[in-house]
């Protein structure tokens, strides 16, 4: 089964709602091991990607995905503004022009939105970012629907799996970002970028 | 004429008061251009901010970007990828202390240093020994 543009649009508003319920947890996180503000810049960013969808509800999901991103790098404000505007603008290019989605061409987005954070914030996995919980889940994503599973369990996959990476930054001591400022005093506390991806990852599910 | 500088801070204080302290050494000779806080004038770094500080500081001659912290650095690479490829190779990024960095661009600008020069200057900011004597 395949997702469409309606189902991409879902999934941006869902995410939107998430952020927005979870805006107060986030910035929580953030203020245990940051400049305390990613909860309401991702809540800023969402929304005016709200009030920017309508102007795109019929292009393809390349272009949607593209102006999700610009979006996001002009309103977000913090580091996550540039890294997940780079994602969906990574993901936008490689899904240019199309109208339905496979699962394997879901893998392709994420893979790209993967690299676009990586090359963006010169992450990689281990470091208390994004990226533990966003690379799990592109493999995850990747193993299910090689395994020929239905979307929904890749999905599922997925967001387990970055949620398995979001925990595991806890013992983590940051050596990118803000919290790395900390030094040792940013272990034991869970990282807030890893933390919207997956509620990002698992409003794919509750949008459908 | 000299080349341009622009400084990215989270903080418009902050920006504003490099700035000040950078014109000082310049002596009105250098576009010394502040990119700091969000575009609503919260703690944070604005991409169109950053960009349009680029084209003011920017007489032709290029421009040194000075950033407060690391995720001022995301924001300026991104500006500097939407440019057409001759604006974006006279616009470089230093990884020098903010204000040693730009107090030290700026002399180097106003004396008529070239964009190489300005940046490699910027860079070394980092090794000033502020408590001389001290070695």
């Amino acid at each position: 089964m395949a997702a469409d543009r309606v189902c991409i649009l879902a999934w941006l508003r869902r995410s939107a709602e998430v952020l927005h319920e979870q805006r107060d947890y986030l910035t929580t996180l953030d203020a245990a091991i940051g400049d305390a503000d990613h909860g309401i810049n991702m809540d800023r960013g969402f929304t005016a990607v709200m009030d920017k969808l309508p102007s795109v509800a019929e292009a393809d999901i390349g272009t949607i995905l593209k102006t999700v991103g610009t979006t996001l790098v002009s309103t977000v404000g913090g580091a996550s503004g540039p890294l997940y505007g780079t994602a969906f603008l990574r993901a936008g290019t490689a899904l240019a022009g199309r109208q339905e989605l496979q699962p394997a061409d879901i893998v392709t987005g994420l893979e790209a939105a993967l690299e676009g954070i990586k090359a963006r914030g010169h992450a990689q996995v281990g470091e208390k970012t994004m990226v533990d919980a966003l690379s799990p889940a592109v493999e995850a994503l990747k193993v299910a629907v090689a395994s020929g599973e239905s979307l929904e369990e890749a999905l599922y996959a997925a967001g387990a799996a970055a949620e398995a990476g979001m925990q595991a930054t806890i013992p983590l001591v940051a050596t990118k970002g803000r919290a790395s400022y900390l030094g040792e005093r940013s272990a034991d506390h869970q990282d807030p970028g890893a933390t919207s991806v997956t509620l990002l990852l698992r409003a794919a599910l509750n949008g459908k | 004429m000299a080349v341009g500088l622009v400084i990215v801070s989270h903080s418009a204080r902050l920006a504003e008061g490099v700035v000040e302290l950078a014109e000082q050494m310049a002596h009105g000779n250098v576009r010394i251009i502040a990119a700091g806080g969000t575009d609503d004038g919260a703690l944070g770094t604005s991409l169109m901010k950053v960009t349009q500080a680029i084209f003011t500081a920017d007489s032709g001659d290029g421009v040194a970007v000075l950033v407060d912290l690391g995720s001022a650095a995301l924001v300026a690479e991104m500006a500097l990828e939407q440019f057409a490829t001759a604006r974006r190779q006279r616009v470089r990024i230093s990884n020098g202390p903010l204000v040693e960095g730009a107090v030290v661009a700026a002399v180097e600008a106003a004396v008529g240093a070239s964009l190489d020069e300005v940046v490699t200057s910027a860079d070394a900011a980092v090794e000033l020994n502020k408590l001389s004597k001290r070695t």
